[in-house]
């Protein structure tokens, strides 16, 4: 089978506008989280990292939008405009459209929302976004909890090899609102201080907000330059519990020894990791159990949360564009806020950004209702 | 040229009625659907305590996979499903406990259910299915991605088997649709056919 | 204390969806959790939540609730103790 590469891509987050101000500000081991005080969305305060509200419309504005957007369409629009620019590819019918989110235009169910409630259907998001750039196809729009984001390139593949398409746009998004926040809040998650993933004085989670998008082609002329193929991909589930992370790691350990397989590689061909890490105790544990089954304790590994926080269905995908980015620039990135292990099996932590030269890497994610999603990457080297 | 492979069964749940390959299993004039499906439940005696914890979404995927896994010895079985409304139904109960200052008490095991692919985790958990789990959600019911997306499942050797279909609940209006599709079974897996059923059962 | 014990195997019941017990099954020294009632971590969340809810009474620290969701005598015996505080 052909191979799929992903190519151009846009981070619209706290950092800035595009990829290179987050991956700058994250080699240069800057958080983008902030305590806020917003009893708009939570009574307490909270370490997030959302993206700048006067600069998003701006942005916006440049686009010359034809009709009202809300915040998460505004943040999906902003970065596929940039990543649909970047590839030079007119839409046409070989090219399709998938989108990434758990929750989408969940706050137009507020009360306070000038938006109708219609809105928060997942489908209506993507009618939007497909109308405001005029693909040729309906969106396509996955919701599978916090792997949403790393299974939407998984999916964005199986489309191309099924020769629906040529080339994917693959955009993900989700917005810290006041439904998140109370619902992560009940379970007793959230931490008002920057999260440290894998670190025994870990505090919970800190939740994100990114827009963010990604060219999945088969097409391998005009790749950008921070390009990768994906070798394999599975997602497998806990069949355990609906919210709590398998004991074991079942669904992560099986999910990573098939994205292998069909890859190709074994534990040794992984040059680095990048992690869910959410900074819970359970996540954690569960993830350093799955990785030691696997063989891959001394993979250098991070979790990008210290830096942006739990970006949700975006996640996935905020942090494989990053892990391309960290390979392109042969560059380990330090997993922000650890310090000391606080897991019971060894994981390879990396507690500081190093130079390193780097082929191949490991994009995990787990997610409520039991999921888990492993994809294997490597660098485009024929450029 | 790709395996062609085959629809082995379906079920339907859809205006008081449950059928499994156009059989009627069970029928009710209840109106109300925690009613309807509570009755079905013990009618069809499926005696799985968690269901009561579950909200209508996956009562509803949980009821019609029970239809088509009870038998079933494959575990090698991948999961996609699509609806319209997500978990709205269940976004708008949580919406509910949060409105209000005064009556602000989110409760947690409301929020577990604001995600649409919990009901996918149910019957993963129900059936000890440790495998692929995707949720699309579209305005529509589309044939031709569950269509594209399972052979590519089958086709990599993702799983042996694919359950997948429709489950949709909003507004107390309810529509399961699930087939299986395997190597063998009664109907060619074409476009065609997953729509014929979906219209005519 | 025996009208709240009631009164709490009620409130679990119907909070915890539990439509296959009832009260009558569940002993005041019962485990709720593992193998008693089977509770699990979302019913423990669900527990902090009513005791809020319905007591007034906010777990400053959630990992307290191991001890207080033992049973329903430990839970009693707690809510009673912060009312007479």
């Amino acid at each position: 089978m052909s191979e799929v590469y992903l190519s151009h891509n846009t981070i619209v987050s706290n950092y800035g506008f595009d990829s290179l101000a987050a991956v700058t500000n994250i080699m240069q081991e800057q958080s983008s989280l902030q305590l806020i005080e917003d009893p708009s969305i939570l009574s307490k305060p909270v370490c997030t990292s959302r993206v700048n509200t006067e600069q998003l419309q701006e942005a916006v504005a440049l686009l010359d939008p034809r009709e009202p957007y809300t915040r998460l369409e505004q943040l999906l629009i902003v970065s596929l405009a940039k990543t649909i620019q970047a590839s030079g590819l007119s839409l046409n019918e070989r090219v399709g459209l998938l989108i990434s989110t758990t929750k989408g235009n969940i706050d137009v169910l507020d009360a306070k929302s000038p938006f109708p409630k219609e809105r928060a259907y997942l489908h209506t998001l993507g009618e939007k976004v497909k109308t405001f750039f005029g693909f040729h196809h309906e969106a396509m729009v996955l919701s599978n909890a916090c792997v949403s984001g790393v299974l939407a390139i998984a999916v964005a593949k199986r489309f191309i090899h099924q020769g629906k398409y040529d080339h994917v746009f693959v955009v993900a998004g989700d917005l810290v609102t006041k439904f998140i926040l109370s619902g992560f809040n009940a379970f007793q998650a959230l931490s008002d201080a920057p999260c440290k993933p894998y670190d025994k004085n870990r505090v919970g989670i800190n939740i994100g907000e990114v827009g963010t998008s990604v060219l999945v082609t088969k097409d391998s002329h005009a790749l950008a330059k921070e390009s990768v193929v994906l070798l394999g991909e599975a997602s497998c589930n806990d069949a355990n519990h609906i919210s709590g992370p398998s004991r074991t790691g079942e669904g992560l350990f099986r999910s990573i020894g098939s994205a292998m397989k069909q890859a190709g590689v074994s534990a040794v061909d992984i040059d680095c990791i990048s992690a869910h890490g959410t900074a819970t105790v359970f996540n954690d544990e569960m993830e350093s159990i799955a990785f030691n089954r696997a063989h891959l304790q001394d993979a250098p590994i991070n979790s990008l949360k210290g830096y942006i926080g739990h970006t949700l269905g975006a996640s996935g995908l905020v942090e494989t564009i990053v892990g391309m980015h960290s390979l392109h620039q042969n560059t380990l990135f330090c997993s922000k806020g650890f310090e000391a292990l606080g897991v019971s099996q060894p994981l390879n932590v990396i507690h500081k950004t190093t130079q390193k030269p780097l082929n191949t890497f490991l994009k995990t994610a787990s997610g409520f209702g039991g999921c888990n999603t492993a994809a294997i990457f490597k660098k485009v080297t024929s450029q | 040229m790709t395996a062609s492979y085959h629809i082995e069964s379906h079920c339907r749940i859809t205006e008081g009625r449950i059928s499994k390959d156009g059989k009627s299993l069970f029928e009710s004039a209840e109106t109300e659907f925690s009613a309807f499906i509570k009755s079905a439940y013990k009618a069809l005696e499926i005696n799985y305590s968690k269901f009561f914890k579950m909200d209508s979404l996956s009562k509803l995927a949980l009821v019609a996979a029970e239809m088509l896994l009870l038998d079933e010895h494959e575990k090698n079985m991948a999961l996609v499903f699509s609806n319209k409304a997500g978990s709205l139904d269940t976004d708008r109960k949580h919406q509910h406990s949060i409105q209000d200052p005064d009556g602000y008490y989110p409760s947690p095991a409301v929020f577990v259910y604001t995600l649409p692919n919990i009901c996918m985790g149910e019957i993963s958990i129900r059936h000890g299915l440790f495998s692929e789990n995707s949720f699309f959600i579209c305005n529509r019911f589309r044939a031709d991605d569950l269509f594209d997306y399972t052979n590519s499942l089958l086709g990599m050797q993702k799983a042996e088997k694919v359950l997948c279909g429709w489950i949709d609940f909003d507004l107390g209006k309810y529509d399961a649709f699930l087939y299986v599709v395997a190597k063998n079974g009664t109907f060619i897996h074409s476009k065609e056919s997953i729509n014929h059923l979906y219209q005519t059962q | 204390m025996t009208d709240l014990k009631l009164e709490l195997k009620e409130k679990i019941i119907e909070q915890l969806n539990l439509e296959d017990v009832s009260v009558a099954e569940i002993g005041d020294k019962d485990p709720l959790f593992g193998e008693g009632l089977g509770l699990d971590s979302i019913d423990a969340l669900e527990l902090i939540v009513m005791l809020d809810k319905d007591y007034g009474i906010k777990l400053a620290d959630p990992k307290e609730g191991k001890q207080i969701f033992e049973s329903v005598e430990t839970m009693a015996a707690y809510i009673t103790s912060k009312k007479t505080e």
